[in-house]
C-alpha cells in the first residue's frame, strides 16, 4: 500500500463477532471527531453507516501485517506508532486518545483471525507481494505456464535429488523464513563447487523443497555453514570418487524441540526433521553450489545417505557428555557436527558381558575400516546403542578410556599390513614392515550414543579415507 | 495454494528461460526422424518429406504415435531418442 492514512485505522471483518460488537465504539470515535479510517476485509458495507473502505483484496491488511481483527492502529507521519488487537477498552482508549468508549460492552473480548492469515489467501497475497517486489525476497521469481506441474518443473530444471520436491512458492518461503531471526539477505556461506554466495533466503528455498518445517531452518543454516568451512571441505567431499557425503549429528535442546529422532531406527526413515534437514543441506549443495552427480560429484558408488543423513544424539540416556560438549561447546548449547560419512555398518555383539570383551569386538570390526590392511587412514563415528552403552556405563568407562582401549587393541604388526602380506596386494608401503602401527589415533574416533533401547548392536559410520581431506566440524545452532 | 510462481533455488547462474537443444549446423550424416502423431493426412505430408530428404541422400526413420490425443507412450519416446539425431513432427491437419 503506497500511502497510509494519518490518524486512526481500524481493520475489521463482518464475519467476526467482536468486530460486530464494537461497531458502536467505531461510531463513538467518529462522533468524537477522531480521524478514523475503517478497512473492512469481507463485506464492503460493514460496518453500516460508517463509510468503510473496501479491503476485500486485503492490500491494506497485508501491508499493515494485520493478524487479528479488530485491530486499531495510530499512524503518525506515515508510521504506525501504536496498535491494539481485539477489544480491550483501556487499550482502545490509549491508542485513540478518546475516553469512555463502549459503555455497556464487556471490558475485553478477543478478536478473530485476520483474513490475510487464511492459508489460501495468504499464499495469493505472498505471491502478489513477491511479484510486486514488496517483500525482502530477492530470489528470481520463475513464472510457470498454466499447464505446468510445479513438481515436474523442479525435476525438469534439475533442482531435485531424484525425489519429488515441495514447490518453493513465495508463501512457503516466507513462512520458512519465520523460523530464523536472521535477515533473508544475510550470506550464510559461499558454496562450492560454483562458489556461489548462499543467503538465508536461498537456504530457506531449498529447505522448503526438502520438506522442512520453519523451526528446522536454524539447524539447516548451521549445517550449511559447517559444510562450507575449509576444515570440512565439502568441495572435496563432493568431488571424491569415494563413498562419502555430509552427515549431520544434532546435539542440544533444539533436537528435542523440533522432534528429532535419536532412538528406534535412528539412522533410518520416518522422522521428518531427520529426513528433511539432511536433504536440505544436500539440495543447497546441489542447487546453490552446483554440485551434481556426474559433474563435480564423481563418487564411484555414493550411498543412500547422500539423499539425507542426519540424526540426533541420545543425550538423556547417554553414559557420556554429548559429542558437541566433548568438541568444545557449553552444555545445553544446540549444535550440529558435520562428518564426511560412508554408509553405516553393523557391529553385532550379543555375547559380551564385560567391557573388555565388548571393546575387543568393536576393535575387530573397526579393523576392517576401510580395509583390514590400511592404517591411519580415516575418521570413524562409533554409534553406541543403549544396550551396549549400559555395559560401558556400569564399568564406568569414559569415552577417552574407550578410545584408548580401541587404539591399543588396534596396534597392527607391520608384517600383517604391508602390501603383499596375506596374499593381498593392497596394504601399507614396505617401510611399514618393521614395528607396529596404530590403526587409529584417539582423535579419529568420534563416539556418540544413539539407537533403540533393544538390540545388542552398535554402528560404525566410517569417514573419508585419506585423512586431512575433511575434518569433522561442530557449529552452534543460532536462532 | 497457488503454485504459479516459484522462487529460484539455484545460484542463478543460468538464465530463467531454458534454451532449446542445440541445433546441428548441418544435416550431413544425421539420421532424420519423422514423427506422425496420427492426425489425418499427417502421413501424406511426412511421406512427401521423406521422399524429398531421401532424394537428397539423407537417412530417414519413421515413427508414429498411436493417437494425437495423448502424449507419446514411453516406447515411442525411447525409440525416437535412440533412433534418430533430429526429428520433424507433423503437428496439425
Amino acid at each position: 500500500m503506497p500511502e497510509l492514512p494519518e490518524g486512526l485505522i481500524a481493520v475489521v471483518k463482518q464475519d467476526c463477532p467482536t468486530c460486530r460488537l464494537i461497531v458502536p465504539v467505531l461510531g463513538e470515535l467518529r462522533a468524537a471527531g477522531a480521524p478514523l479510517t475503517i478497512f473492512t476485509q469481507d463485506d464492503p458495507a460493514f460496518p453500516p453507516g460508517l463509510s468503510p473502505v473496501d479491503d476485500s483484496a486485503l492490500g491494506a491488511s497485508w501491508s499493515l501485517a494485520i493478524e487479528t481483527v479488530p485491530t486499531l492502529l495510530r499512524v503518525e507521519q506515515h508510521r504506525v506508532t501504536s496498535r491494539t488487537e481485539g477489544w480491550q477498552r483501556e487499550a482502545w482508549e490509549r491508542v485513540s486518545g478518546v475516553g469512555g468508549l463502549g459503555a455497556g460492552l464487556p471490558a475485553h473480548r478477543p478478536g478473530c483471525g485476520s483474513r490475510t492469515l487464511e492459508p489460501a489467501v495468504r499464499d495469493v497475497l505472498a505471491t502478489r507481494a513477491v511479484e510486486a517486489g514488496e517483500t525482502p525476497l530477492r530470489a528470481r521469481p520463475i513464472a510457470l505456464g498454466e499447464l505446468e506441474d510445479p513438481i515436474e518443473t523442479a525435476f525438469a530444471r534439475g533442482w531435485s535429488d531424484g525425489l519429488p520436491v515441495v514447490p518453493p512458492t513465495p508463501a512457503r518461503v516466507l513462512r520458512m523464513l519465520e523460523g530464523t531471526t536472521r535477515a533473508p539477505a544475510e550470506v550464510v556461506a559461499v558454496v562450492p563447487p560454483d562458489y556461489a554466495a548462499c543467503t538465508v533466503e536461498k537456504v530457506a528455498i531449498n529447505a522448503v523443497m526438502a520438506g522442512c518445517l520453519p523451526e528446522y531452518l536454524p539447524v539447516v543454516i548451521a549445517a550449511v555453514e559447517a559444510a562450507c568451512t575449509d576444515a570440512f571441505n565439502i568441495h572435496g567431499v563432493l568431488a571424491t570418487t569415494y563413498f562419502v557425503g555430509p552427515m549431520v549429528i544434532v546435539n542440544g535442546p533444539v533436537a528435542r524441540a523440533i522432534g528429532m529422532n535419536s532412538g528406534v531406527n535412528v539412522l533410518g526413515q520416518g522422522t521428518r526433521a531427520n529426513a528433511t534437514i539432511g536433504r536440505a543441506l544436500q539440495l543447497v549443495i546441489r542447487n546453490v553450489g552446483g554440485g551434481r552427480p556426474g559433474e563435480v560429484d564423481r563418487a564411484t558408488f555414493g550411498h543412500p545417505g547422500k539423499y539425507t543423513f542426519c540424526f540426533a544424539e541420545d543425550e538423556a540416556g547417554s553414559p557420556w557428555e554429548p559429542l558437541s560438549v566433548e568438541r568444545g561447546l557449553a552444555p545445553g548449547t544446540s549444535a550440529v557436527t558435520l562428518f564426511a560419512a560412508e554408509g553405516p555398518r553393523a557391529i553385532v555383539d550379543q555375547r559380551s558381558r564385560t567391557v573388555e570383551s565388548l571393546a575387543a569386538s568393536y576393535a575387530a570390526c573397526l579393523r576392517t575400516v576401510p580395509h583390514p590392511k590400511l592404517v591411519g587412514g580415516c575418521d570413524v563415528v562409533l554409534a553406541v546403542s543403549p544396550e551396549h552403552g549400559r555395559l560401558l556405563r556400569e564399568a564406568e568407562w569414559s569415552k577417552a578410556h574407550l578410545r584408548e582401549e580401541l587404539v591399543r587393541r588396534l596396534m597392527l604388526p607391520g608384517a600383517e599390513v604391508v602390501q603383499g602380506a596375506g596374499g593381498i596386494a593392497e596394504g601399507m608401503p614396505e617401510t611399514f614392515r618393521a614395528g607396529t602401527w596404530p590403526k587409529f589415533a584417539p582423535e579419529n574416533l568420534l563416539v556418540v550414543h544413539a539407537g533403540g533401547s533393544a538390540g545388542l548392536f552398535s554402528a560404525i559410520i566410517p569417514g573419508w579415507i585419506g585423512r586431512g581431506g575433511s575434518q569433522p566440524v561442530t557449529r552452534e545452532v543460532k536462532p | 495454494m497457488t503454485e504459479r510462481v516459484l522462487l529460484d533455488p539455484t545460484g542463478e547462474r543460468a538464465p530463467v528461460r531454458r534454451g532449446r537443444a542445440a541445433r546441428p549446423s548441418s544435416l550431413d550424416g544425421k539420421v532424420i526422424g519423422l514423427l506422425d502423431i496420427s492426425k489425418p493426412r499427417g502421413d501424406i505430408f511426412l511421406g512427401r518429406l521423406a521422399e524429398v530428404l531421401e532424394t537428397r541422400g539423407h537417412r530417414v526413420v519413421r515413427f508414429r504415435k498411436p493417437t494425437y490425443t495423448k502424449p507419446a507412450p514411453p516406447e515411442v519416446r525411447r525409440a525416437v531418442r535412440e533412433g534418430c539425431d533430429v526429428i520433424v513432427e507433423g503437428l496439425a491437419d
